[in-house]
């Protein structure tokens, strides 16, 4: 009995063998498989366990965190949600994260390696690290003042310092409040369907991720092209041009909404908006001139992110006369985004540099520390600074006496173009009214802000007009905005 | 092989008394303390962990256990001086181990609080602990009982007829608010049954009967009735559904049969008839089936879109527990629904405790059952020795089939894992196996100081 009462122990003794090798089976070798299993929710609530970091605009929090008590615990809210949603974009449980909640997430979950106290720490201690924070550049007035002038309309604002790049306006409207978005619940869901079925797109961010034909703002562009070609010696001089010009191997001829235009100075045709002037000067420049000028200005390029992704703002490169003719006024295939054309407004006030936008200007550890700062930006020259200079007189005269005095500011010098855009099918649409313009105050050395505004739904009256009465006064705004708060914005 | 059967099963060498074994109760007194602080230390990080401060019952909590603990070693002291020192401390720690994780996960369902019950029971299963070591004063009185305990098996097993089925299983009756698993307490008498009928009979089973090819099997007059208990006590289970208990109580025959007649043949016999029975019902019943169909495919449950069951929950919760756990209260073991605090008490061990302290339980339970064994093999009548093997074996096996069931090495079936998980029949059954235990080594060591069984 003592024999087979051994072999019954040893019996006993296999099954522990079995059950601690099964356990280290599950619990080391299949441990990766299991953990990045993607019903595995553990990762999830790990990542909603803590308070998110923060958003900041100036010093102040534009984002907070409300403990839910549930089992995904924090859910993300926000201040002034609709004004700001283009720049923070929604961070949802359900459905995940956009825009600067997303390129920013791993510094705002925590989960970025830089916020570790030393490296492979948290390998071992299996903690999981506070979210840092996230600074934007936005100037909180200039905002303001973008998203209440927008109020009501569709459309879109964006503001840049031209010597930097910081963005320090980026509203699109109409705009939605991220935070129902944010749990996980039925209201969550709820709040998703009725936000994309809305016919409006309110979740479309019309600054950076609509492209817009530029009308005649895109006349800088060609302005640009024409003088850095040295095309146009003298502003002043008639242009030898008919008033409807017949495109080039077309019958098509190219009216003007403005009056006086047959024969008139690049001066005139620049301040009053004449098309058959700059449709000429842009089959003067040629194909190959435009595309180059475009391209200087930052059209075409697909991988510009301020940190998120802007869409390509485009100039065809393949074009014939009539079309190029078409294009140097900014119709037929070009198209820009908001920022891009404000990008086009700060090359002017900046000396003919450009500097590619961005959004983030630090970021921090939780305790405000800085973990990050912006870098310096790529630089390109879109024109000579000779042509900027002259270009900025032009513009100075569009607000002083031309099509763009709704935005003039008292003790300030404010230089813009105004534009209406055709669009749909035979020109159906109502027209889309632009307005993109540079500030610099009455002490300052060089202009403080460059801004692009559209307007989708402007008044239908047809011309030029539309452009400095609906979208003039906002940029004006905003502007005066900018300009007003320097003595409060930090670091600036 | 049956040339050797007759030579072992007819003259048991003595055990060779040759130095006494010391009594040891001091250091039983040690570890109890040890595994009191233990607990103890457990209450605290979870009470940290979730709450950043000492929970506030942490003294009341470790009172309680700590005087539980020290009367049950009081009356040890008293009536048992020989048993061996691990049984009991290796008890009190795995109960309070298991009050710990309760409380635990307790806090995770504020609308579900088991632990209060559950030390309602632990209470009750060391008073019958320490019932059964004053009362009992030598385990051979239970030969006496053999047919008394068959019918209350009988009784246990089918009461839970008349009762409601609870998530599928017809296993327990609710008298007053309070469930009870009669399941539980019938194996512990099966148990003595199953040894005393082989202790009274081996020689007739291992030496009459017919040779069928190279096989000898016993009369009908001997193996029938031990046969029909069987059969009748999985049948009933099998009707109720009870699969953990049924194959427990088959490996306990099987076992016991090899280790009374020393043949073989029992099984090979045993491992075909499982592998049949196992074939069958796996075929024929829904419900053991899909448990099959699980066990192979963890995560199908996944892909066909219905979110991870039980199982894949379960793998999950080891996985993040890694090799040092995840820290008491910091996992998210709840997420596998219902049966957390209960059949899958494990996985939150294994999720917060880590494979280290997951393999610290299982090595706990391996001594248990080498205690256990190690007292069947000091004795030398038949029936201590088969009984102290029932009843390691009892553990080892439901040890195997809980824990092989959540880590995915068996199929899954619906059993508690002793002293951890919720359950008061359950608790109350294992502290009544160790009761018995410290009774039988008791006889054992004393056997073994050369002194005489009262």
């Amino acid at each position: 009995m003592t024999r087979h009462i051994r072999h019954a122990g040893l019996f006993c003794a296999l099954l522990l063998v079995a059950l601690l090798l099964n356990a280290a089976r599950v619990q080391v070798v299949q441990a990766p498989l299991y953990d990045g299993h993607p019903a595995n929710r553990r990762p999830e609530i790990a990542r909603y366990e803590q308070p998110r970091g923060n958003i900041l605009v100036g010093d102040r929090p534009i984002t907070g965190s409300q403990d839910t008590r549930e089992h995904l615990r924090y859910e993300r809210t926000y201040a002034d949600g609709p004004m700001y949603a283009p720049v923070t974009g929604f961070a949802s449980q359900l459905y995940g994260t956009t825009l600067l909640e997303h390129t920013e997430d791993g510094i705002l979950s925590g989960s970025h390696p830089m916020l570790a106290p030393f490296p492979l720490w948290n390998d071992f201690t299996r903690a999981r690290n506070a979210g840092g924070n996230v600074v934007t550049t936005l100037d909180p007035a200039a905002q303001r003042a973008a998203y209440q002038g927008l109020a009501g309309r569709k459309g879109a604002v964006a503001a840049l310092e031209p010597s930097t790049g910081r963005i320090l306006a980026l509203v699109s409207a109409p705009s939605y409040d991220p935070q129902p978005l944010s749990g996980n619940g039925a209201a969550a869901a709820r709040a998703w369907q009725r936000l994309n079925a809305d016919r409006d797109r309110p979740m479309l961010n019309r600054a950076v991720r609509q492209t817009y034909p530029p009308g005649s703002t895109f006349k800088i562009v060609t302005l640009a092209a024409a003088l850095d070609a040295g095309l146009v010696p003298d502003l002043d001089k008639p242009t030898d041009s008919p008033d409807a010009y017949r495109l080039p191997r077309t019958r098509t001829r190219l009216s003007n909404y403005a009056k006086g235009c047959a024969d008139a100075s690049v001066r005139e045709a620049f301040v009053f908006s004449c098309n058959t002037v700059f449709a000429q000067l842009g089959v003067q420049v040629g194909v190959p001139g435009m595309t180059a000028a475009a391209r200087s200005f930052g059209f075409n390029d697909r991988a510009l992110r301020i940190p998120f992704a802007v869409a390509r703002s485009t100039f065809d490169t393949s074009l014939d006369q009539a079309q190029l003719a078409l294009s140097s006024i900014g119709q037929y295939n070009t198209r820009a985004t908001p920022l891009q054309m404000a990008m086009v407004a700060a090359a002017v006030a900046n000396g003919g540099q450009v500097r590619d936008p961005y959004l983030v200007e630090r970021t921090t550890r939780p305790g405000g520390s800085t973990l990050a700062t912006a870098g310096s930006r790529p630089i390109r020259q879109a024109m000579t600074p000779a042509t900027a200079a002259r270009l900025r007189g032009l513009m100075l005269g569009v607000v002083r006496g031309g099509t763009g005095r709704n935005a003039a500011i008292r003790g300030a010098k404010v230089g813009g173009k105004t534009g209406t855009a055709q669009h749909g099918i035979g020109n159906s649409g109502t027209p889309y009214a632009w307005f993109v313009s540079w500030a610099q105050g009455g002490r300052d050395l060089q202009p403080r802000v460059a801004v692009a505004v559209v307007v989708e739904d402007a008044d239908a009256n047809r011309g030029d007009i539309s452009g400095g009465g609906d979208a003039a006064p906002i940029a004006r705004a905003v502007m005066e905005a900018v300009l007003k708060s320097r003595d409060r914005l930090p670091g600036s | 092989m049956s040339k050797a059967g007759i030579t072992v099963a007819t003259a048991d060498p003595p055990a060779p008394a040759v130095r006494p074994l010391p009594r040891r109760r001091g250091i039983e007194l040690a570890l109890i303390v040890v595994a009191v602080l233990l607990s103890v230390y457990g209450y605290c990080a979870v009470g940290l962990a979730q709450h950043g401060t000492l929970p506030p019952g942490a003294a009341g909590y470790g009172a309680g256990l700590g005087v539980l603990a020290l009367l049950a070693h009081l009356a040890v002291r008293l009536r048992a001086p020989h048993a061996d020192p691990l049984l009991l401390p290796i008890g009190v720690l795995l109960n309070g181990l298991g009050l710990v994780l309760i409380y635990r996960l307790d806090l995770e369902t504020p609308g579900d609080r088991a632990a209060p019950a559950q030390l309602v029971w632990s209470t009750l299963g060391v008073t019958l602990f320490i019932l059964v070591v004053l009362l009992l004063r030598d385990h051979r009185v239970l030969q006496r009982y053999t047919y008394v305990c068959v019918v209350a098996v009988l009784v246990l097993l089918t009461l839970p007829i008349l009762f409601p089925a609870v998530n599928g299983a017809r296993i327990w009756i609710r008298i007053a608010g309070f469930s009870i698993q009669p399941g539980e307490f019938a194996k512990v008498l099966l148990a003595v049954f199953f040894a005393a009928y082989l202790a009274a009979n081996r020689n007739a089973l291992a030496y009459t009967g017919r040779r069928i090819w190279r096989f000898q099997f016993p009369t009908g007059r001997v193996l029938g009735p031990i046969v029909a208990v069987w059969l009748v006590s999985v049948g009933v289970l099998i009707l109720e559904r009870d699969l953990g208990t049924s194959l427990l109580f088959f490996g306990l025959f099987v076992v016991l049969l090899y280790v009374a007649t020393g043949r073989t043949g029992w099984i090979t016999v045993g491992l075909l008839l499982a592998t049949l029975g196992a074939v069958a019902v796996g075929r024929l019943e829904p419900h053991v089936h899909s448990r099959i169909e699980t066990w192979l495919h963890p995560f199908a449950s996944v892909e066909a879109g219905e979110g991870p069951n039980q199982l894949a929950q379960s793998l999950f919760a080891f996985a993040e527990g890694g090799f040092l756990g995840t820290g008491l209260g910091l996992g998210h073991s709840v997420l596998i629904g219902f049966a957390v605090k209960s059949d899958f008490i494990l996985a939150t061990a294994g999720e917060e405790l880590g494979l280290a302290g997951l393999s610290a339980i299982f090595v706990l339970y391996g001594l248990l059952v080498e205690r256990g064994y190690r007292a069947g093999l000091a004795l030398r009548e038949p029936f201590g020795r088969l009984l102290a093997v029932g009843l390691s074996s009892l553990v080892a096996l439901q040890v195997f089939v809980i824990a092989g069931g959540v880590t995915g090495l068996i199929p899954l079936t619906g059993m508690a894992m002793p002293f951890l998980a919720q359950g008061g029949s359950s608790v109350v059954t294992n502290w009544a196996i160790v009761a018995l235990l410290v009774r039988v080594s008791d006889s054992a060591r004393r056997q073994h100081d050369g002194q005489e069984t009262p």
